[in-house]
């Protein structure tokens, strides 16, 4: 493994988790560059999942070293509340505040963590409901909203911390098909606009547009990584052609 | 080639309308559908209806509502005596109705108790009244609280002074238990806040103790603890008076009941409410008082009131460590020997009391319900 470079926005090296005897996660080396946008494929129970909620610490490694944005992850709780800070993410399940507004929802964070003043965080929050293009859902509830809106309330929630990284685990997974479009394509303005993005995801289509690299997982380990258009045109292993087949098979 | 129809979709229709029963047609498929449902509800009516009766003419009818006083000044029960088993003798309430609500609280100093009465209502009306749930309702519980002692108290403002021992009736029913709850609640979601914790291993197994200990034991033995075996602990002179004692053990007795109620709401969030917290950077407390408290409380809300409910009643388990709260009174009033004999008028008027904080605490919950689910419904 090349030493982690100083510019690299999360370098993991040699991580390792087990849940009990599970090895769930095993020496995963791998290091994502500023405005880099990575997604993460491989069958269910690969450990991607794992993998993406490492990084912030959601779940705890027990072997390696995981660096995000200059600080290590360790049980230092300030490192800890600095990289929350710089890193979004957005779950498979939304997890929106089901008591709050919407607003309020993205508000929170802003005025609690970074202590903003409640009317610029409510015009930053504006700001980016508009750019998710929900400004007129600000005063309803998330029960009153539809799955991929939510999850666009979501993307927009992450967004009002400013963050430098943003993580995406399986974000479309729990949405009808016709929701999945209007998330995607809030994704893929924030990869234009140059934000460094770590997606676990099964939207092939998602990858080849906005991925730069593409690592396939299985098992707990990296299998293969490339850019997308090696990763599916040439795939090198046998595991990851089995799984672009089962894949593709429902396209 | 395939052609391209046109669906114009179909329009709304409004739901059809029930044809709304009649009284006759209601009673006639609800009460009397088959002959077992007929002779059922013929069977609860006969009852029902003897029993009203029975009651209205005892309590209203053929009841006695005060009593002639003799040439000295006392009260002369044989009205009361020639309707015995047949009638109520309110009488015994008329003369007593004062003892009762206040206890031995000196007679011409209760108009003092009579205000804390009213100004323990105003507060719950207050408190109850969400446009005033605000930083200022601390102040405004302070403020009627220190009042509420001074009134108790007295010996200054020109107040005569009152020890605690003579204090007495509903005033201190309301003190046990707006006190009790008032401080037993914030105790309840530390502590089930801590029993969850799991990074404070030594926090969890203090609570854990806690809980298992207090729950584990009957609310009078604790309350014996605390006026008997307490003292005899603590160096002479230095020692917290009895009603003091009490409101402590009715404190951590209530703390630990309602503490397992906050952990069960706590339990009932997804993970992903705590997970949601945590990645946006928020601290523990903010992560619990802006996220997790406000729907794990309001998801408790039945088993939290009907918490309460018990405990306003179980205060009254306070007689039997001598402290004159409503219940002890009116059973001291009944030790007069012309007012022995009749009991039920006493014990329904303070079932009616107690029946009326009960029955407000449980409607006013309804309603809060209702209200905060609005927002939450998913």
């Amino acid at each position: 493994m090349t030493p982690p470079d100083a510019g690299a926005a999360i370098v993991l090296d040699k991580v390792n988790k087990w849940f009990g005897p599970l090895h769930v996660l095993r020496d995963i080396s791998m290091s994502v560059g500023l405005k880099e946008k990575i997604v993460i494929c491989g069958p269910s129970g690969s450990g991607k999942s794992t993998l993406i909620r490492c990084i912030n610490r959601l779940e705890v490694h027990q072997q390696g070293t995981i660096i995000v944005d200059g600080t290590e992850l360790t049980d230092d709780l300030r490192a800890l509340d600095t990289i929350r800070r710089d890193v979004g993410m957005v779950f498979q399940s939304f997890n929106l505040f089901p008591h709050l507004t919407i607003l309020e929802n993205c508000t929170l964070a802003p005025i609690w963590v970074r202590k903003m003043p409640k009317a610029e965080a409510e015009a930053v929050a504006m700001e980016l409901l508009t750019r998710v293009k929900i400004p007129e859902q600000a005063k309803k509830y998330p029960g009153q909203l539809s799955g991929g809106q939510q999850q666009r309330v979501a993307i927009a929630r992450a967004l009002c911390m400013k963050p430098k990284i943003m993580l995406f685990d399986e974000p479309t997974s729990a949405l009808d098909p016709e929701m999945i479009k209007e998330v995607l394509d809030t994704m893929i303005s924030l990869a234009e606009d140059g934000m460094t993005m770590v997606c676990v995801t099964h939207e092939m289509g998602f990858a080849r547009q906005v991925a730069d690299r593409v690592i396939f997982m299985d098992m707990g380990e990296i299998v293969e990584s490339g850019t997308p258009h090696e990763m599916f045109e040439n795939p090198q292993t046998d595991r990851l052609q089995l799984f672009l087949s089962q894949i593709l098979r429902g396209h | 080639m395939s052609t391209t129809v046109n669906h114009i979709p179909m329009p709304a229709r409004a739901e059809p309308k029930l044809l709304s029963l009649g009284p006759l047609e209601w009673a006639r498929t609800n009460l009397f559908g088959s002959i077992w449902s007929s002779l059922v509800t013929l069977a609860l009516g006969y009852f029902t209806l003897k029993f009203a009766v029975g009651f209205i003419d005892w309590a209203l009818i053929k009841s006695v509502w005060t009593v002639q006083s003799d040439a000295a000044g006392k009260l002369d029960p044989t009205a009361c005596r020639i309707v015995k088993g047949e009638g109520a003798c309110w009488a015994v309430i008329w003369d007593k109705y004062r003892f009762i609500l206040f206890g031995r609280y000196p007679y011409d100093e209760q108009w003092r108790g009579a205000i804390v009465i009213a100004l323990f209502l105003a507060l719950f009306v207050i408190s109850a009244m969400r446009r005033f749930w605000r930083k200022e309702l601390a102040y405004i519980w302070i403020a009627i609280l220190t009042t509420i002692g001074v009134l108790m108290w007295g010996g200054v403002f020109g107040l005569v002074y009152v020890p605690q021992d003579l204090w007495g009736g509903l005033p201190i029913t309301l003190i046990l238990s707006t006190f009790g709850l008032a401080f037993a609640f914030p105790l309840a979601v530390l502590v089930a806040l801590g029993r969850r914790s799991t990074t404070l291993p030594a926090v969890k197994f203090i609570c854990v103790v806690y809980i298992v200990l207090i729950r584990g034991v009957p609310l009078i033995s604790l309350l014996f603890m605390a006026s008997v075996m307490f003292p005899l602990f603590m160096p002479v002179g230095l020692n917290p008076d009895k009603l003091l004692r009490a409101q402590v053990a009715i404190i951590l007795f209530a703390a630990a009941f309602l503490a397992e109620v906050v952990r069960g709401g706590l339990q009932s969030l997804p993970k992903g409410q705590y997970e949601a917290a945590d990645a946006l950077g928020l601290t523990y407390w903010q992560k619990m008082g802006q996220i997790i408290l406000p729907q794990a409380l309001r998801t408790v809300i039945p088993p939290l009131v009907n918490t309460f409910i018990g405990f306003f009643k179980d205060t009254s388990l306070v007689l039997i460590i001598g402290i004159f709260d409503l219940l002890t009174s009116g059973k001291v009033a009944l030790a007069e020997p012309i007012w022995q004999a009749y009991s039920t008028e006493v014990y329904l008027m303070l079932a009616l009391i107690y029946f009326c904080f009960c029955f407000a605490m449980a409607r006013y919950s309804r309603g809060l319900e209702r209200e905060l689910g609005r927002s939450v419904r998913r």
